[in-house]
């Protein structure tokens, strides 16, 4: 039984491109740049030194605190540098990574394996999951074992994502195709130290042979009910976490919640496999499977490659550049963004690198006025009016935009697609959603300020009413203490005072008289 | 390599705003044809005049506003709105009316209601029925010298003779003109004449008036493609219809003789042309599907309530510009409910 979620689109799919030819393994380069926050939460540290040499699989970063990820090595070498490098992020801005000179050995570091993951605890699983470094190779690269470690409620029902609904990406259908048995093998590593029983494959219905070798598998190691694959309906975005749980279970994830809070966990086909390299080989996530696409490049295929890549190797290795090739674009083509040059390395979230000619890819002409035709409503997985929050996102009205429900955006671009007028409709609520970010910074920042302030008016009066208690009991002393005795004594020693300051006067006019004799003329 | 900076997403999907206000218009083709048919040429000379001026008057406020009058890519006079709203004015418009009508329409359709406003998309009122109101109220016995239906005429006006009397004034044209079925209809039940006596005219046809119900015909089946390809949300016409149907069904139930039914109602006047193309403005209509189906139902319910007791014999451009007033209201108390609100919820909503 399968339910549906509103809107979504239909879109041509260009996966045979890249999907048909089987996975080649990424040559070695010459040069690795691995970037230490390749991650959601605080970047990695690293933990070696210029000139040291590496082994493949070392952890070169340690992630510090709970929400983060180490980093490991991605072949042997020598780290010639760590220092801020050019990364794939929209801003096109640098962050620190260890460059690695390797040395062609591709020596590894010694592994700990594992023949029967079923004798760990669910501890040591999840110690490996930290150890190894695995993010969520759907995208999001959230630190997997802080996912698995503590979810809010237990979890009763795991959902591994092998949708794949953005077109031209197939990594997910061919790794599906290639190694189903470390994927299922991975889920039930995973089931284990999550104590649940249950789990669903879902995969879009235009992968018919990623779901035929996962059944076939599953048949084999005879899963029974525990592992189900099931096709969804082709439409995107039914790979978005929120809209698979409801295909393949009918309820939602409460708005501003997680999947963990209705019993669900959700994880990426990539990642279960990484799960499994990491638990029962001891290898660390240094590799993972990227689509090379694109009528820009010659050979469309994907690609096991190393994480540090450089991306022009990688476009080199399948057949370079065509001609016309105007755009290279990490990611798809709905949710990607755009790269400004092609020696950025590739990164844990380096799912697809889309080379696109110029038109694969057109220009979005110039946007006319909104009609409020509503087609974008139509579409809408997350059930919101962007004809709405567009006009109070342009208007800068964000409070607004807020009441309209701006945070539950997925940034889809489902809306942008179908707009009429061609509106970039989710440049406008990136931009909210950053304003409203950074107002809410600033408020806090204001808050704290405030406080400060409050707390030095207040002590600043406090030290006043302290000199002020003082004095006036100073006062009230002199005052109160005085009798008719004090008076007098008081008042002779006064006439003293006055006596001595006249003769001290009359002592000083007598020498000054001597000294300067007045003219006798 | 370096490349130019873009953001997501990178796919442009297929729909234009001059392909969509080309589709209404291609839309509007069996109802024109129908019209002709029934009124003359008459009918196309005002569309050719309405539409003209619209146009015109659109290039010279662009010109003003010093914005692109013609760009390639369908923005401007390409983008189809001021051809479309010129059709529809014309449409409204008695067949021989004088030349100055539809360009006097025309003028107050796209620069008053729409260009001082901002231009497309700003609009708060729908253009062609701001238009037609405004003549409709400055010159009554020009907007109301309709022409019977060709069957009851028994010859259409030639071509020499329709352009001498819109262009060089209608004299002798009351001879011709009469009541529309609706005006008559509402005449009559004034005059304490049963329903039943009244259809026995020639003026009334099958189910709507002689004429006006294929015309009517012709504009639905015209908006049913719409649907289809998805140009206009069905909920406005169901909406509108429904109001129209559900106000006739009860007041016939009430009292047979004084009121006429949904069949007359719904297919005679200006019911279809309102509830697929008028109303349907999507600038100026409520914008949230479950605020459309009340917009619809308070246009339908406001057509009936002024056919019946207002002033007029057709109220649908009153009604849709007195729902013009209420949209912005509707939007603001029907917003959907938000994926994962509701009953997983903790949030309020507007629901």
């Amino acid at each position: 039984m399968l339910w549906s979620f509103h809107g979504g689109l239909k879109l041509a799919e260009h996966k045979h491109e890249s999907n048909s030819l089987p996975s080649t393994p990424g040559k070695l380069p010459k040069q690795l740049t691995v970037p230490l926050h390749q991650h959601i939460g605080l970047p990695a540290e690293a933990v070696v030194g210029v000139g040291e040499r590496v082994l493949k699989g070392q952890r070169i970063a340690a992630g510090i605190d709970h929400i983060s990820a180490s980093v490991h090595a991605p072949s042997s070498g020598t780290v010639a540098a760590i220092e801020p490098r050019a990364i794939p992020h929209p801003s096109g801005l640098s962050a620190l990574c260890v460059v690695i000179d390797t040395d062609g050995k591709d020596e590894w570091i010694e592994r700990e394996t594992c023949s029967n993951y079923r004798e760990l605890d669910r501890r040591e699983i999840i110690r490996r999951i930290h150890d190894a470094g695995i993010v969520g190779l759907g995208g999001a690269v959230f630190p997997t074992h802080a996912k698995v470690c503590c979810p809010v409620v237990p979890t009763e029902l795991l959902i591994i994502n092998g949708a794949e609904c953005e077109p031209y990406i197939s990594c997910d259908d061919r790794l599906m195709r290639e190694r189903p048995t470390q994927i299922i093998e991975g889920i039930n590593i995973l089931m284990h130290a999550l104590g649940t029983d249950r789990c669903i494959i879902g995969v879009e219905d235009n992968k018919p042979q990623a779901i035929e070798s996962l059944n076939q598998i599953l048949s084999l190691m005879d899963e029974g009910e525990r592992i189900q694959v099931r096709a969804v309906p082709t439409l995107y975005p039914t790979g978005g976490e929120r809209q698979l749980i409801r295909v393949l279970t009918g309820r939602e994830v409460p708005k501003g919640g997680l999947p963990a809070n209705i019993g669900i966990m959700c994880q990426n086909v990539g990642t279960a496999a990484a799960i499994y390299e990491a638990v029962v080989q001891g290898s660390p996530l240094i590799s993972r499977m990227v689509t090379v696409t694109g009528a820009g490049v010659a050979v469309q295929q994907n690609v096991e490659t190393l994480i540090g890549t450089p991306m022009i190797d990688l476009i080199e290795q399948c057949g370079g550049y065509e001609d016309g090739m105007a755009q290279l674009v990490m990611g798809g083509p709905m949710m990607g963004f755009a790269l400004h040059t092609d020696t950025l390395p590739v990164v844990k979230s380096t799912n697809c690198v889309l080379a696109a000619a110029k038109t694969e890819l057109p220009a979005r002409p110039s946007p006319l006025p909104c009609i409020r035709c509503g087609e974008c409503v139509k579409v809408c997985p997350a059930q919101l009016l962007p004809q709405q929050l567009y006009w109070y996102a342009r208007a800068k009205d964000f409070e607004k935009t807020q009441e309209y429900k701006l945070d539950a955006c997925i940034e889809c671009g489902a809306c942008a697609y179908v707009c009429p007028s061609q509106i970039p409709l989710v440049d406008y609520y990136r931009y909210a959603k950053s304003q409203i970010r950074a107002q809410s910074r600033d408020r806090i920042k204001a808050d704290q300020a405030r406080q400060r302030h409050e707390a030095r008016d207040a002590r600043i009066a406090r030290e006043a009413a302290e000199r002020e208690a003082r004095r006036t009991m100073k006062k009230a002393a002199l005052n109160s203490v005085g009798d008719d005795a004090d008076k007098d004594s008081k008042r002779a020693a006064v006439a003293a005072a006055v006596e001595r300051a006249r003769a001290k006067k009359a002592g000083q006019q007598a020498s000054s008289q001597s000294a300067n004799p007045e003219p006798t003329e | 390599m370096q490349f130019t900076p873009r953001s997501a997403p990178f796919l442009v999907g297929p729909n234009t705003v001059s392909a969509l206000m080309r589709r209404v218009s291609l839309a509007l083709l069996p109802g024109i044809l129908a019209m002709i048919w029934y009124f003359g040429i008459g009918v196309l000379i005002n569309l050719i005049l309405a539409a003209g001026a619209a146009m015109t008057f659109e290039a010279l406020m662009l010109r003003l506003r010093g914005r692109a009058v013609a760009p390639a890519q369908g923005s401007g006079l390409n983008d189809g709105s001021a051809l479309l709203t010129g059709l529809l004015l014309g449409l409204c418009l008695p067949p021989l009316a004088p030349w100055w009508i539809p360009v006097l329409g025309a003028f107050t359709a796209m620069v008053l209601a729409k260009h001082l406003y901002g231009g497309l998309g700003f609009n708060p009122f729908n253009p062609a029925m701001v238009g037609y109101v405004v003549l409709l109220v400055s010159f009554p016995r020009e907007m109301t010298q309709w022409l019977p239906v060709t069957d009851l005429l028994g010859q259409a006006p030639s071509l020499a003779d329709s352009l001498s009397w819109v262009f060089t004034g209608a004299q002798g044209l009351d001879a011709f003109t009469q009541a529309t079925p609706l005006d008559h209809l509402k005449t009559e039940l004034g005059l304490s004449r049963t329903v039943e006596e009244i259809i026995s005219d020639p003026k009334f046809g099958v189910f709507g008036g002689t004429g006006w119900e294929w015309i009517n015909l012709a504009y639905l089946i015209g908006g049913a493609w719409l649907i289809k390809t998805g140009d206009v949300d069905w909920r406005i016409p169901a909406g509108m219809l429904g109001g129209i149907a559900v106000m006739s069904i009860v007041f016939v139930a009430l009292d047979g003789d004084a009121y006429r039914g949904p069949g007359f109602q719904l297919f005679s006047g200006a019911a279809m042309l309102g509830a697929f193309f008028i109303a349907t403005d999507p600038v100026s209509a409520s914008t949230t599907p479950r605020g459309r189906i009340y917009y619809g139902l308070g246009i339908g319910v406001l057509v009936y309530l002024i056919r019946t007791w207002g002033g007029y014999p057709d109220g649908v451009a009153f009604a849709v510009l007195l729902m013009n007033i209420a949209a912005p209201t509707i939007d603001y108390y029907t917003q959907p409910r938000t994926f994962g609100e509701g009953d997983n919820s903790d949030g309020p909503g507007h629901e």
